[in-house]
């Protein structure tokens, strides 16, 4: 066993650290760092930097722009990148669908819709879960059906999240109510701007309309935008998921979180010391941070399997509950580090829409809202109940 | 032993829960915040007229209560209904006022129970973090006149109150437990700036500077020097009347989350039918009845010498505040995306306990508090 990177994986980091100093814009960077809300031309700048480095499609071929990363370097992109306090990249267009489109999609929709992905053209959403089909998604009920050359598209989705700044739209519909469940589902593509789509945002806990309610009233999408075969949706939709589950024990994030957690406890200070030096407190972070240090090779030995080849199946659920409930105890901690700081609502400073000072402390006026949205992780992508079910018969054939 | 409530207490519960339960939907409380608006004056009048207020005193200061239990039934009763209205600065404030005060002063508590007068806590600082008796904020005599100096920071309802009962040191270093005084500070004196925010849990805030704000000696609030020893008293009562409001928020959270056990259907079957969700909420069951068995081992020990008091105090809120975060928690996850809204109830309820957590000393410093207080 050897639990050093290679010679080309650390170059490959250093490269990848270099081109972040270099590259992301101060301003991105400190909106990342203190928590604030980013802009869709925050996104669409951060895009547009990583599309002119050729970085943009970690996992797509070269043929189509992407750059072939394996597992491995993607895990060290993306912590570099959180290290960094860049933006996320929308998975949406890029590691959603894409993936989708490249497997089962036709040629002719991949030089339709691959090139607009990485130019920023479009912004894709996820039309997947409904009121009724969450985390049981075959549940799904919003219907199409076929006219002509066209499918009519009936129905509502539900927690489409950044929906009010996307163009197009990847749904999962139901083309057939007789069949089983799980078939009779089909992979349709929408654009957004057609007559009978309406986009209604959701306000969630931390104030912020994240994510929307989108309805469909006699949506008329060309046959053209089906992906794959009618009634096989279902199929892709799985398929897209397990892409979906890369990245999500999320290191790079709680590795970022665990800097600015101590960087927090160091100056904050409790009884006139360092939060830092307070044993209790102290003793929290650490139980963090080795749960994380663990996390973190747990996530390697998965990555490198995968690197080598072999996809992720129920490994990807120990992943997400263990990497979730991490960084949810992470930002846990943040809020309690800021004490009564984290109590105002700020949402001028983190909109950063006004020069409005922040209340308290850096990193206060975020501390609360992030912990609140961060309940998310284990309800989102299969809750983490769903995931341990997964486990249960998966690995432990239970 | 008997844990009933007597019967005046149980008719004023009766009497709040359905005023409440008549006047308190939740999308009125929602509008409101969304309206701006700090709280609605006119259920305050409301409380005000049904004794809520004034059930908050004893009787010797004008009230018909003022003991632990009277908190307790009142404040769960708040919580439960997710009242934002300022019952705590009447605790808080009106109690050091009512406690501490003298003659003339007590006739603004007079006030404080008619629901005419609006009287806010202004004790901590950028530096103080949960610690009472660490102020910087200065009064130093001039003359004949004491002028104080400092800033004020997260003063629940500062900004909608009329008189501010402010912490200030007359002796001694930033930590020290002697030298702090109290001090009537009428908002609209020379100096005093106010500043309104809103918390993330709908309470209004601010912070309040105080620059070269002269007062006359009688606006001092007890003795001078001796004011920690009163203020910790009243925080105790303050925290009673927290832990009182977290459990009704408690349980709140729960019933809603039992309702949604029962009717949300998922891979064909409510999903209170899954052991996974049912053991979870048998956990929470028995930790929101722990926390009732703390809000009332608080409430019962309110008159207690101080020693046992704050024992009780520490130990009740850092109980609260695990069961609180649990509850917050557990009843998001059960709930899945629709307990995340802003639009459905359950997350003010989530956000109001989970920033109880974080007034007056959160879990964690009222362990550290109780292992001390043990040790003493």
């Amino acid at each position: 066993m050897d639990l050093n990177y290679t010679r080309e994986e650390q170059a490959f980091r250093t490269e990848v650290r270099q081109w972040l100093k270099e590259t992301l814009p101060h301003e991105l960077r400190e909106k990342v760092r203190l928590g604030k809300r980013l802009a869709k031309a925050d996104v669409e700048l951060w895009h547009s930097l990583l599309n002119a480095r050729g970085w943009l499609a970690p996992n797509w071929p070269r043929a189509y722009g992407g750059c072939e990363w394996n597992a491995v370097q993607r895990h060290i992109f993306e912590e570099e990148a959180c290290l960094a306090h860049a933006p996320r990249s929308l998975p949406f267009g890029l590691s959603m669908l894409a993936p989708v489109l490249l497997a089962f999609g036709s040629e002719e929709q991949r030089q339709r819709f691959l090139p607009r992905i990485l130019n920023g053209q479009d912004w894709w959403c996820q039309g997947y879960s409904e009121p009724g089909a969450g985390s049981d998604l075959a549940a799904v009920k919003t219907r199409a059906v076929r006219d002509g050359g066209h499918y009519v598209v009936n129905g509502q989705k539900t927690w489409t999240t950044l929906g009010q700044h996307a163009n197009w739209i990847f749904c999962l519909v139901r083309t057939d109510p007789d069949a089983k469940k799980q078939e009779g589902i089909s992979f349709l593509l929408i654009d957004m701007n057609t007559p009978g789509v309406t986009v209604r945002p959701i306000v969630l806990i931390d104030g912020e309309p994240e994510v929307n309610e989108v309805f469909f009233d006699n949506v008329r999408v060309p046959a053209e935008n089906l992906v794959g075969e009618e009634n096989k949706g279902w199929t892709y939709a799985k398929y897209l998921l397990t892409h979906e589950r890369t990245n999500i024990a999320g290191v790079g994030f709680s590795t970022a979180l665990l800097t600015t957690l101590k960087h927090v406890a160091a100056r904050v200070t409790s009884g006139g010391r360092p939060l830092a030096e307070n044993p209790h407190f102290a003793a929290r972070m650490a139980q963090a941070e080795i749960d994380l240090m663990a996390m973190a090779t747990t996530n390697l030995r998965v990555v490198s399997a995968a690197a080598k080849g072999q996809a992720p199946g129920a490994e990807s659920s120990m992943l997400k509950v263990k990497g979730t409930v991490i960084r949810q105890e992470l930002t846990s901690l943040l809020r309690r580090a800021m004490g009564p700081d984290a109590l105002p609502f700020q949402p001028d400073f983190l909109d950063g829409g006004s020069n409005a000072e922040a209340l308290g402390p850096d990193h206060a006026a975020a501390a609360a809202p992030s912990y609140f949205n961060m309940r998310k992780l284990s309800i989102f992508g299969g809750s983490n109940e769903v995931q341990r079910t997964i486990i249960t018969k998966a690995i432990l054939g239970l | 032993m008997d844990f009933n409530l007597t019967e005046e207490r149980m008719m004023l519960r009766d009497t709040l829960r359905r005023f409440l339960a008549d006047k308190y939907a939740h999308e009125n409380r929602r509008a409101l915040i969304a309206a701006g608006k700090p709280y609605d004056t006119g259920i305050y009048a409301g409380l005000a007229e049904l004794g809520v207020l004034g059930a908050m005193f004893r009787e010797d200061q004008g009230g018909f209560g003022g003991e632990g239990f009277d908190l307790m039934v009142v404040f769960e009763e708040l919580g439960r209904a997710g009242v934002i209205e300022p019952v705590l600065p009447a605790v808080l404030a009106g109690g050091l006022i009512a406690a501490s005060g003298n003659g003339r002063q007590r006739g603004l508590a007079d006030e404080i129970i008619a629901g005419t007068h609006l009287s806010a806590l202004a004790q901590g600082e950028a530096g103080s973090r949960y610690d009472l008796n660490h102020v910087e904020t200065t009064a130093a005599a001039e003359g004949d006149a004491i002028v104080l100096n400092g800033i004020k920071t997260h003063v629940l309802y500062g900004a909608e109150a009329q008189t501010l009962v402010v912490s200030a040191r007359e002796a001694g270093a930033a930590a020290d437990a002697a030298g702090i005084s109290l001090f009537l500070v009428p908002v609209n004196s020379p100096g005093v700036t106010v500043s309104g925010h809103r918390n993330m849990d709908g309470i209004p805030s601010a912070t309040v500077a105080l620059d070269g704000v002269r007062l006359a000696e009688t606006a001092r609030l007890g003795a001078a020097g001796g004011g920690l020893e009163a203020l910790e008293a009243t925080v105790a009562r303050g925290l009673a009347a927290l832990c009182a409001e977290a459990l009704g928020a408690m349980e709140a959270a729960k019933d809603l989350t039992i309702s949604y056990l029962k009717e949300r259907k998922q891979f064909g079957l409510p999903i209170g039918k899954f052991q996974a969700l049912q053991h979870r909420m048998a956990d929470m069951l028995i930790e929101v009845e722990q926390a009732r068995s703390a809000v009332i081992n608080l409430a019962g020990n309110l008159d207690q010498p101080r020693g046992l008091r704050e024992i009780h105090a520490s130990a009740a809120k850092n109980l609260i505040g695990r069961a609180g975060a649990l509850v917050a928690e557990e009843c998001i996850q059960m709930h899945g995306g629709i307990g995340m809204t802003d639009e459905y109830a359950l997350s003010h309820f989530a956000r109001r306990l989970t920033m109880i957590d974080h007034l007056f000393g959160d879990t964690d410093y009222h362990l550290e508090r109780f292992i001390a207080l043990k040790a003493g």
